[in-house]
């Protein structure tokens, strides 16, 4: 039977899974400090401190409403969108504080993707200016460069050979594997820095899902990648880093490999071997 | 876990037979449902009924006239009881111009309401303006007309009216003297009328697009404005537009606070600050002066073109619902 367990190992002997004894690497797409966040009186986000390193697919696991994707929302200030929400502590980009008053929001989503648990093209749009409606945002207009960047994107998302024909469709036209993938060849367009993946496959089926995951797996050469999942096979086999955080806080953060093995918490092996959550 | 494992005898009481459940469950449902069909389908059917009876009537009251003018009736201006002649083509115009009006006043600022109201204005100040919005719609519209009268032609004569008349008064739309009461007036008043239905549907239809749309947006960094743009206003654009259509369908029979601002003279003139008459307004006037047989059935005739104009413009509005529906998804990105 598949577990996390050993398909972790089996990516660790292959090369394709940092050891347990590994460290976070010095070079750091993100480094949050003391983070906390509130929803009007309650605390989402209990004094986080982590980095997430650069090129690495970093999983966030943990139990339903323990936080994992108000933290994802906080690395672009997507959470800001709810309202009465109110943050401390520091978040920074390749060094850059993300939430310093002289920066703004749309500036820091634009350098920091984000897909979402369900797929969500935008239906009056074809599938080509879903592809570019990020770059015509920022103001491209060339369309030559937009055709090029395209290509190029939905190469990244492997969508290209299923849609080249088909560009002129609309959107919601694919299925919902084709159209997540839409979604990420259109986050990948403005060619971001990092993406954020929230449950990226959680609306789909496995086949689909495995796909998401293959693209995840490509992606990282070129993008650091976060993503919270539920599935902890998932994460699993994706990701090169876990972190395990339950009401709010970090319980646990290290290599897959030894998140999966050898936890140092008793909350994170009762809650990977499903004893809890 | 203990729950699910339990033996159900202990958790629901008695075990029962899989075949007296089965009847327990099949026999109440079937009779209702049938019932609950045939009473939602007779209400259904009423309405239809009424619509056909209520045009059925206006033909029936009219038909004395419609045989005597034929189409003329509806191509001809002159609209003279003491000689018997009836032409309903000014009163025809001064609808649709007085509407259309309305709605280049009405849209933009009730789309643009709801999508402050929706998108952009802080928690505390949504619900306070949605209240006002809808007094808006409580007023009685004869008040609105005494507001009209007293208030807002006045003030339009001396300012607006004024200044489009410096500035357009070489275009033949803004020519010619300005007396007060007029069909610039009247498309006004019914701009006033007719914005809070379109604030509130499109405010509705607004607030029906997932936030998963918007969450699209702003997570490719999009401004407020431009999420409102791509994700909102264009994700909404069909229900946006039954809204207008809404307000189109009372602009068109909007009576009573037109009738007192627009001027009440039948004419057909390309100035919109000289008076104008409207289907509505003409029935309400007359029908009290109607004391002819063939008068009497020339305003009913009215009432009968007024009935066809709304129901032609509402399917004109499906059917170019359809095609928006249709063209708008599959436009070529070159």
């Amino acid at each position: 039977m598949e577990t996390p367990e050993r398909t972790v190992m089996e990516r660790m002997e292959q090369g394709t899974a940092p050891p347990p004894d590994a460290e976070i690497p010095a070079a750091h797409t993100f480094e949050v400090k003391n983070l906390s966040i509130w929803y009007g009186e309650k605390r989402a986000i209990d004094n986080v401190t982590m980095d997430v390193a650069s090129n690495a697919v970093t999983a966030i696991i943990g139990p339903s409403g323990c936080g994992k994707s108000t933290f994802l929302r906080a690395l672009n200030r997507m959470h800001e969108l709810t309202p009465k929400t109110r943050m401390d502590g520091t978040v920074l980009l390749h060094g850059d504080d993300l939430y310093s008053k002289t920066i703004d929001p749309a500036i820091v989503r634009r350098r920091v993707g984000m897909i979402f648990q369900k797929s969500n093209p935008f239906p009056t749009m074809t599938i080509g200016e879903n592809v570019v409606i990020g770059l015509r945002l920022n103001g491209v207009r060339n369309q030559r460069f937009l055709n090029e960047r395209l290509e190029k994107s939905l190469r990244m998302a492997a969508l290209w050979d299923e849609v080249k024909d088909d560009l002129h469709k609309p959107g919601t036209s694919l299925s919902g594997g084709q159209q997540q993938r839409l979604c990420i060849a259109r986050a990948l367009a403005v060619e971001p820095e990092v993406v954020l993946m929230d449950e990226p496959c959680s609306a789909l089926d496995p086949i689909a899902t495995a796909k998401i995951e293959e693209l995840i797996h490509e992606l990282k050469a070129k993008y650091t990648i976060v993503t919270v999942t539920h599935n902890m096979q998932q994460a699993g086999r994706i990701s090169d880093y876990t972190a395990f955080m339950y009401l709010g806080r970090l319980i646990e953060f290290g290599p897959t490999t030894k998140i999966f093995t050898n936890p140092t918490e008793k909350q994170t092996e009762d809650y990977i071997t499903g004893r809890f959550g | 876990m203990e729950i699910a494992t339990a033996p159900a005898s202990k958790a629901f009481g008695p075990p029962v037979s899989p075949r007296s459940v089965a009847q327990a469950m099949a026999r109440p449902s079937r009779f209702g449902d049938k019932a609950f069909e045939w009473l939602t389908f007779a209400m259904a059917l009423t309405v239809a009924v009424l619509v056909v009876l209520i045009g059925w009537e206006l033909w029936h009251g009219s038909v004395l006239a419609i045989k005597k003018f034929g189409f003329h009736f509806l191509v001809t201006s002159t609209w003279d009881p003491v000689a018997d002649q009836f032409g309903a083509l000014p009163f025809i115009y001064g609808t649709l111009v007085s509407s259309l009006i309305a709605l280049l006043i009405a849209v933009p600022l009730g789309i643009a309401t709801a999508a402050y109201l929706t998108e952009l204005a802080p928690l505390w100040i949504r619900q306070p303006l949605v209240s006002l919005i809808e007094m808006l719609a409580a007023i009685p519209s004869v008040i609105l007309g005494l507001w009209g009268i007293f208030v807002m032609i006045p003030w339009l004569r001396d300012y607006p009216f004024a200044w489009l008349k410096r500035l357009f008064g070489w275009t033949p739309l803004f020519g010619g003297p300005i007396y007060g009461p007029c069909m610039l007036a009247g498309g006004i008043i019914i701009a006033v009328m007719i914005l809070p239905i379109i604030t509130s549907v499109s405010r509705e239809i607004l607030r029906s697009v997932p936030d998963l749309q918007r969450e699209a947006a702003y997570g490719l960094g999009a401004t407020r404005w431009e999420a409102t743009r791509i994700a909102v206003l264009s994700y909404a654009k069909k229900g946006l537009f039954g809204a207008v259509i809404l307000g189109l369908g009372r602009a068109l029979g909007e009576t009573m606070a037109v009738t007192m601002v627009i001027g009440n003279t039948p004419q057909i003139v390309a100035s919109l600050f000289q008076p104008g008459y409207t289907l509505a307004s003409v029935l309400a006037n007359e029908f009290t002066e109607a004391t002819t047989d063939i008068y009497l059935q020339a305003l009913f005739e009215i009432g009968l073109v007024l009935f066809g104009i709304t129901i032609l413009v509402n399917l004109l509005a499906q059917l170019l619902l359809r095609t928006i529906a249709t063209t708008s998804a599959t436009r070529a990105v070159q």
